[in-house]
């Protein structure tokens, strides 16, 4: 085994364990990303900043189904304006990378915001170009090939640090979408977003969240999330970041086996607060030590066959 | 309460039991949910007015399987609650949060405005528990004192009320008799202080029990969206109000003092005074 078994690498980005924080949990001040970073996470995503301040929709924003969350946020967020003072300061208090989770409505608000994140000290931007529950931003461009090619051009063409792109499960054909991100230039993909999804109450008749439809996050999503890393890892070379449903070191691990080279947490943290970076770490260490493997690199997409 | 209940803390429909006007601005609901009734003093729950809004209210008393809140008319999704009615239809998701660690000593309770409301829950608690029971409220008038009837039996000696305009008791903030009391009995004779109120009176007492080495405990409140722990809107400092607090001691109230009375996030995430 190696000194640093958990060491996993996204394009110029090094990790120092596999395990991020997803977008849109917690992640807004430099004090709650410095808690993710202080619990071990290998690094962190922001929430989506957009061009302008959003203030997001009302409650409910959450509605808590058997196995997961469903949200609909509606993208609250100061504006990169005012978020890349933050984005500064949390550069000063955290040591593993910081990814800044951009969204915007043309291909030019999107250059913009992420040319200002880098700016202040974005080791990294991650598009979100999937959010299932704000109109002209997020899945209407994550489902067309045309329209994402153009935001990641002209991201890449204002920024070198690197460009992750955050996929929608909600297409036909996930793998021509991570073909398109990767032709455009794409350093790593995403994999996957909230699943579309809406929660009813009989006794109202209403649908619940104020937006109606959400995103359904949570175990419930797992399977669907590890196939869509499956076949993407099939057809692409990009490196992939699987997300999705993540509660445990067994889930961490068969996302590594499916072809993902580090994995984002998100809706766990209801359930087992910031340690579960910790726990998951601890869980993959043993697993490679009773494999014998002396990195996560020896079994990223290793479930496939041939 | 486990981890694994919050997180599937689905949202329970259910309906106004009753509703009992306390003052011309507050009304305390009551309706039936087994899971909210099993709620300790200090915890929360989120209250779903249908198409209106989803906000989180401190949980004012349980009885069988039954819970109260009670409410301030303060906004839209408030003054809409204030218009329903016995029957009327609701939804619940909680208990969230920690709660207040009960003292047997000599404690102080110090509520301000319907910050009355959780340490009623409290006292009824203490009542059985601690030594000496002292509660201190504070209003901006007197019919907005809250509860004082059923507060009285409960406490060792006769609650202190405070208004701002001098219709009843004493005419000063609530933390001028905790000032008094503090210098005159001190750390000997207090054991906790336990404050729910605007959060710039519960700064203040955080200042006079640090100033006179008494520990604390105070129920703070932000924007709530998700209640578990997740969204990241109500952060004080690294804690986030719904998961880590609502109840902050001593400890951590220094580690947000920079924030506290101050600052908060607002829809936008961004900062803005409290």
């Amino acid at each position: 085994m190696s000194s640093h078994p958990l060491k996993t690498c996204l394009a110029s980005l090094e990790l120092e364990n596999p395990t991020a924080l997803a977008s849109g949990i917690l992640g807004y001040s430099p004090e709650s990303l410095q808690r993710i970073a202080e619990a071990s996470a290998g690094a962190v995503v922001t929430k989506s900043v957009g061009l302008k301040p959003r203030m997001g929709y009302p409650n409910p924003t959450v509605v808590q189904v058997n196995c997961g969350i469903i949200n609909a946020m509606g993208l609250p967020n100061p504006g990169i304006a005012e978020y890349a003072s933050e984005i500064s300061f949390t550069k000063t208090v955290i040591k593993v990378p910081l990814i800044v989770s951009v969204y915007g409505y043309t291909a030019e608000e999107y250059a913009t915001v992420a040319k200002t994140a880098t700016e202040a000290g974005a080791d990294a931007v991650e598009l979100n170009v999937s959010c299932p529950h704000v109109k002209e931003t997020g899945s209407e461009i994550g489902q067309n090939p045309k329209l994402l090619t153009q935001v990641i051009r002209q991201v890449k063409a204002t920024t070198s640090k690197p460009v992750i792109v955050k996929l929608s499960p909600n297409v036909t054909d996930i793998v021509e979408i991570a073909q398109a991100a990767t032709t455009a230039g794409a350093d790593a993909l995403t994999a996957v977003n909230t699943v579309r999804a809406i929660a009813i109450d009989t006794e109202t008749a209403l649908p619940i969240l104020s937006n109606t439809r959400g995103g359904l996050s949570g175990p419930a999503i797992k399977p669907i999330a590890l196939r869509c890393v499956y076949d993407i890892y099939e057809q692409v070379k990009t490196p992939i970041i699987g997300c999705g449903g993540i509660t445990k070191w067994q889930d961490a691990v068969e996302f590594l086996l499916a072809g993902a080279s580090a994995v984002q947490i998100g809706t766990a943290i209801a359930q087992q607060n910031p340690e579960v970076f910790q726990n998951i770490n601890r869980g993959i260490t043993a697993y490679l030590k009773k494999k014998k493997h002396r990195s996560i690199k020896e079994i990223v997409g290793k479930a496939h066959r041939n | 309460m486990s981890e694994k209940l919050t997180a599937t803390n689905t949202l329970r429909v259910t309906r106004i039991a009753s509703v009992k006007t306390e003052n011309p601005t507050t009304k305390t609901y009551t309706f039936k949910d087994a899971r909210c009734a099993k709620a300790k003093p200090g915890q929360f729950l989120m209250l779903w007015i249908p198409t209106i809004d989803e906000i989180p209210l401190s949980i004012m008393n349980t009885e069988g399987s039954t819970v109260s809140v009670t409410v301030k008319n303060v906004g839209d999704a408030t003054r809409h609650l204030h218009s329903m009615k016995r029957g009327d239809t609701i939804g619940v998701r909680g208990p969230f949060g920690n709660y207040f660690t009960p003292n047997s000593g000599n404690v102080l309770l110090v509520a301000g405005g319907t910050g009355t409301a959780p340490l009623l829950y409290l006292a009824k608690q203490l009542a059985v528990k601690a030594k000496r029971l002292s509660f201190i409220m504070g209003a901006k008038t007197r019919n907005e004192l809250l509860f004082l009837n059923q507060l009285e039996p409960l406490c060792t000696e006769p609650p202190t009320a405070t208004t701002e305009d001098g219709t009843y008791g004493l005419k000063c903030l609530a933390t001028q008799p905790l000032e008094t009391l503090l210098a005159k009995e001190g750390k000997e004779k207090l054991d906790m202080v336990y404050a729910c109120g605007p959060e710039r009176m519960t700064r203040q007492v955080f200042n006079l029990t640090e100033k006179h080495d008494v520990p604390m405990e105070a129920s703070l409140e932000r924007l709530m969206r998700c209640g578990i722990g997740i969204c990241g809107s109500c952060m004080i400092g690294k804690y986030r109000v719904c998961k880590d607090g609502p109840v902050f001691n001593s400890t951590r109230l220094r580690q947000v003092k920079d924030e506290l009375g101050i600052s908060k996030l607002g829809f936008d995430g961004n900062r803005i005074p409290v």
